[in-house]
């Protein structure tokens, strides 16, 4: 380990430091720099020749300048990890945030985390509850998934989240999630409403949380999740946990990565974003999941606001390119008064077709899932075409679609924030509104499900 | 016995240089003599990697693992190999990462996590197979040949051939039991031949000619095969934005097309994808020879967070083992997906080259990247005489869908099939959702003939009609938006219903119904048929005063539609189909 100070800063930028004639600095080692002052920062090698090392600055560059002192550590960044997480709240680089001593390390977990073999890795299947019927029906959660929540400023994609890590479950079991929680760039405010919602729940005492706020470096957000989710491949793969990871806001941490590109003189992709901000994302993404011989699992909920409500905006895209799936959140159903303002219509969950039927929920779920879908999406159609012509020229079959697409929202989506619905009363509750429509309209529904639950007909 | 590792064997020559700078994937070295697209060894821990440029002292090496912790100052080391697959019995049933370590033996050594600096051979250097020869000692041969045959798999027999450049008289050849590194023939000049070839992936096979394809390649999806069908040796691209299908498409084209050989790429998408093709395939019966799916087929997975140097090589692997299966006269399909993870791989390298970008940063040469790629597939006359073909399935992940992009231009300049995913169809749950107004093939002139030869002499007229009605049901549809439905004519909303039932009956088909899932071209032929039986009789009973009303819903017609979910739907369709007509008739009579 080299434990040399150099002082042979060259160039400050952005947050990039530049220095010449060291001794061979390894790729990614960590590194501290000491200011005039007397403090420290620290940051971690981009870039490195016999020539001239590049240092990222997690803390930002401010009051560097060149005569301050630079120490290579001789290590890639590192966690100290150990069971000890559980409970604790850690700042966006890993240090205690609580006023509790430091982590003891049972080891050192390098936090850019190893690929999982994709031979290695076990389909998720297991059905999660989360108790809002617009998830369970139609975007079904499972367990080991990354399923994103897609949502913009000013929407209460936050009391979704909470909601979710609350009541999620396995059907018949009280085998329980451990929540791993990484802030990224988020107000205060909005870290406060988590915080006090995990305490009143008596989730904390059973969570790590990881917190790098807005007032909070910038560059350090590169590294946050990533510290997130090694503790949380710890807790699943070596202590058997379940472990659901909500991080929040990836918009935030995209314009982190964006800002780096931006001080390397890149050549940006869209909107600015750097070209590799695909591979990026997927070497956070892609640590959800379950393995082989192991029995814990990591289930991943990111959290982003789309900016301008644009789902083909980049960080929305390529998010979606990469997770299983996304929960959209609506602007118009909030605006309507309609919490959760969960719209189905461009949500996914691409493992649900594993998850649903007659084993694991119901044997009606795939079927009433399309036929609630079908409906709602026919009648959401129509309500265009009537602002056109009116209602007048619809034909009986689209007047019921019509009506139910109202029905749709106000019944179904919406619900009590602290609503927790079982699967079968949601399952339950999408018969009882689907019957108000005439039956042969049901078109995805077949005749041995309309005589075993719907309401009018059923043969009991 | 000690056998030669290829990967990991060479010798530590002179030609050995020192690690000079570190970016990311990209290592430059200086002191080492190497070509270009050299294989070579970087730092300590011996990873592995590739010179894709050279300056003077410099060469610059994309490095195939995680570079972090590595220094300026290690040690590089030159192979005189280029980048190669081992080629052989053993491939089939595999699964390997981009530079084809078999992720099994990777898991053996490493744990369920993908470590560094770990060699593996790509086939099994130890595993006996029972070789037959088929020439005979005395017989002339030259590359390509084939001399002997191994029963690799239940359904495909691996054919041994001459390797491409030798050529002679067989000395000795001998049927036995041997691993792929033994030799079984020997030739005049002393050359001898194990069942084992090795091949630079950037390189094409050599075949003796290219043939115009006039065979489709039935691929069991209906949109496909009959509205916009591919040739067994063509090119097709597939783009759409996430959530459209793609993946989807992809997988049921590797499950139910008439290939012999599936070669499947996972080139940076997600890992979960690849074990639920592991977990399904084994337990899948190929629709046309009744026995396990994973026996014809061969994949790459280098999912989205394994190294982009291994991703960029990934589409190279999967084609190099496409050719050589397409050598032994076999017909490979060769599915990628995603295309645009393999160009952005592109795009990366070259940015860390610092490399003059061209459109959206891809680099200059992407194009031309893309054409040389595409134009590895092709139906030929092996060098053995025989035909084969290379049928290639390219996915195209635009950004926002919008494929006025590099990627999906540079491809649709080069493919002759287009299958248009169409976010709109999908969120309407149209499943496959190819939109049948913008997707094109421009096979059908020269499969035209063998559509007339074996499933009916007039299938390409019937799918003109087919597609005509899906044109003018377009065209109305922006009537209805403005006037609703009501206001047509008769004959128009009749044609609409049609239409509406080409949709929901003939395209529309769920990727995982057990059963219609797969439609054979004589079923496609009978559905269309149905439709347009429909149409015309429907048009006779309200010339005869019947209700628009009461024709689309006489009862065989529903049946006729969902009896398509039930096995052996072909032989009823005749019967259901002569049910409707009598029903449409009864409904005048009802007037
Ligand atoms: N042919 C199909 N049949 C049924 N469902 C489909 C089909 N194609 C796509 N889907 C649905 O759409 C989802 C996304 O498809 P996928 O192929 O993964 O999209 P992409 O690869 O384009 O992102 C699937 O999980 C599935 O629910
Ligand atoms: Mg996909």
């Amino acid at each position: 380990m080299t434990s040399k100070e150099y002082k042979t800063i060259t160039d400050i930028k952005g947050p990039l430091v530049f220095l010449e004639k060291t001794e061979p600095v390894a790729y990614g080692e960590i590194v501290t720099i000491r200011l005039s002052d007397g403090s420290t920062k620290n940051g971690q090698v981009l870039d490195t020749s016999d020539d001239m090392v590049v240092v990222q600055v997690f803390e930002g560059t401010e009051g560097i300048d060149r005569r301050a002192g630079v120490k290579f550590l001789g290590d890639v960044f590192k966690l100290p990890v150990s069971k000890g997480l559980v409970g604790r709240i850690l700042d966006g680089a890993g240090r205690p945030r609580d006023g509790g001593p430091d982590i003891v390390a049972d080891e050192k977990a390098d936090i850019i985390g190893a690929a999982i073999n994709p031979y290695s890795r076990q389909s998720p299947h297991d059905f999660i509850q989360t108790g809002v019927s617009a998830i369970d029906c139609c975007t079904t959660l499972v367990r080991g998934q990354k399923l994103p929540i897609f949502s913009a400023s000013g929407l209460p994609h936050n009391d979704i989240a909470l909601q979710i890590a609350r009541q999620a479950k396995l059907k018949d079991s009280d085998e329980e999630f451990i929540v791993v929680f990484c802030a990224m760039g988020i107000t205060a405010e909005e870290y406060n409403f988590f915080r006090a919602d995990l305490e009143r729940t008596g989730a904390l005492e059973n969570a790590v949380l990881f917190v790098n706020l807005a007032d909070d470096p910038a560059v350090e957000r590169l590294i946050t999740p990533r510290l997130a989710l090694t503790a949380a491949e710890y807790l699943a793969f070596e202590h058997d946990y379940h472990v659901l990871v909500i991080y929040t806001d990836m918009t935030n941490y995209c314009d982190s990565l964006r800002q780096i590109g931006a001080a390397r003189e890149e050549v940006p992709g869209r909107r600015g974003y750097p070209g590799y901000m695909y591979t990026d994302l997927a070497m956070l993404y892609e640590r959800a999941g379950i393995v082989k011989g192991k029995k814990g699992s990591i289930t991943q909920f990111p959290i982003l606001t789309m900016p301008g409500d644009d789902i083909t905006h980049p960080i929305p895209d390529l998010s979606g390119y990469i997770t299983e799936g996304q929960i959209v959140i609506s602007r118009e159903l909030h605006q309507a008064g309609i919490y959760p303002p969960i719209n189905v219509l461009p949500s996914l969950s691409r493992l649900m077709g594993g998850c649903i039927g007659e084993e694991t929920t119901r044997d009606d779920h795939k079927k009433i899932s399309d036929q609630m879908y079908a409906a709602y999406a026919q009648g959401r159609e129509l309500r265009g075409l009537v602002a056109i012509v009116g209602e007048d020229a619809l034909n009986e079959r689209d007047l019921q679609y019509l009506k139910f697409s109202d029905i749709f929202e106000d019944k179904f989506v919406r619900q009590g924030r602290d609503e927790d619905r079982t699967i079968d009363g949601t399952l339950n509750l999408c018969w009882e509104l689907l019957a108000n429509i005439d039956t042969k309209y049901l078109e995805r529904l077949d005749d041995e499900l309309i005589s075993k639950y719907h309401p009018n007909e059923k043969k009991e | 016995m000690e056998v030669k590792k290829h990967k990991g064997s060479e010798e530590m020559s002179n030609n050995e240089g020192v690690i000079y700078r570190i970016s990311g994937p990209v290592v430059t070295a200086t002191g080492i003599d190497a070509r270009m697209y050299e294989v070579v060894r970087v730092g300590h821990e011996k990873l592995m990697g590739e010179v894709i440029e050279i300056h003077g002292e410099q060469s610059v090496i994309q490095v195939y693992e995680d570079t972090s912790g590595i220094r300026p100052g290690e040690p590089v080391f030159s192979t005189g190999q280029t980048l190669s697959v081992q080629l052989g019995p053993g491939l089939l049933t595999q699964i390997y990462d981009g530079i084809q370590r078999p992720l099994q033996t990777l898991e053996e050594v490493m744990g369920v996590f993908i470590t560094r600096g770990v060699d593996a051979d790509g086939l099994d250097l130890e595993k006996k197979w029972e070789f037959e020869a088929t020439a005979s000692v005395g017989d002339e041969v030259s590359g390509g040949q084939v001399i002997g045959t191994v029963q690799e798999t239940d359904t495909i027999t691996h054919k041994i051939m001459v390797p491409p450049k030798a050529s002679g008289k067989i000395k000795s050849l001998e049927s036995g039991e041997f691993n792929v590194t033994q030799t079984v023939c020997t030739l005049d000049d002393g050359t001898e031949i194990q069942m084992m070839q090795e091949w630079p992936v950037r390189h094409p096979r050599p075949f003796n000619q290219k043939y115009a394809p006039d065979t489709p390649l039935v691929t069991g999806m209906r949109i496909l095969d009959f509205l916009f069908p591919l040739a067994k040796g063509g090119a097709a691209g597939i783009p759409g934005p996430f959530g459209s299908g793609k993946t989807v498409t992809q997988q049921s084209l590797a499950k139910y097309s008439d290939a012999q050989i599936v070669v499947y790429i996972g080139c940076g998408e997600r890992g979960n994808e690849m074990t639920e093709v592991l977990d399904e395939f084994p337990h899948l019966i190929d629709p046309n020879t009744g026995k396990p799916l994973m026996n014809r087929t061969v994949m790459i997975a280098n999912t989205s967070n394994m190294p982009v140097a291994a991703r960029e090589a990934s589409v190279y692997t999967g084609i190099t083992i496409a050719e050589y299966f397409r050598d032994q006269g076999y017909d490979v399909a060769l599915m990628a997906d995603s295309t645009s993870r393999w160009a952005e791989a592109m795009r990366e390298i070259s940015s860390r080259l610092e490399e003059m970008p061209g459109e959206e940063g891809y680099p200059a040469y992407l194009s031309s990247r893309l054409a040389e790629f595409y134009e590895r597939a092709g139906r030929v006359e092996t060098l053995n005489g025989d035909d084969g073909s290379v049928t290639v399935i390219g996915a195209v992940s635009p950004p926002g869908g919008d494929i006025s992009e590099p990627v999906s231009q540079g491809t649709l300049r080069i493919v002759k099939v287009f299958w248009g995913l169409d976010a709109g169809l999908a969120r309407q749950r149209h499943f496959p959702a190819i939109n049948w107004l913008n997707s094109y093939s421009l096979y059908p002139q020269s499969l035209n003939q063998w559509f007339r030869d074996n499933i009916a002499s007039d299938f390409p007229e019937v799918r003109t009609e087919i597609s005509a009605l899906l044109k003018v049901e377009a065209e109305l549809q922006e009537i209805v938006q403005l006037v609703g439905s009501d206001a047509l004519p008769m004959d128009q909303q009749l044609t609409l219903e049609v239409a509406r039932m080409i949709r929901v009956y003939f395209l529309q088909q769920n990727g995982f119904d057990p059963v219609d899932a797969y439609s054979g071209v004589e079923q496609q032929y009978a559905m269309a048929r149905a439709i347009l039986t429909f149409q015309e009789e429907a048009k006779k009973a309200m010339a005869a005063g019947a209700v628009l009303e009461d024709v689309v819903n006489v009862p065989a017609r529903i049946e006729l539609m969902r009896a398509r979910f039930a096995e052996g739907y072909l032989e009823k369709i005749e019967g259901l189909v002569e049910e409707m007509v009598n029903q449409i008739g009864n409904s005048v009579e009802a007037q």
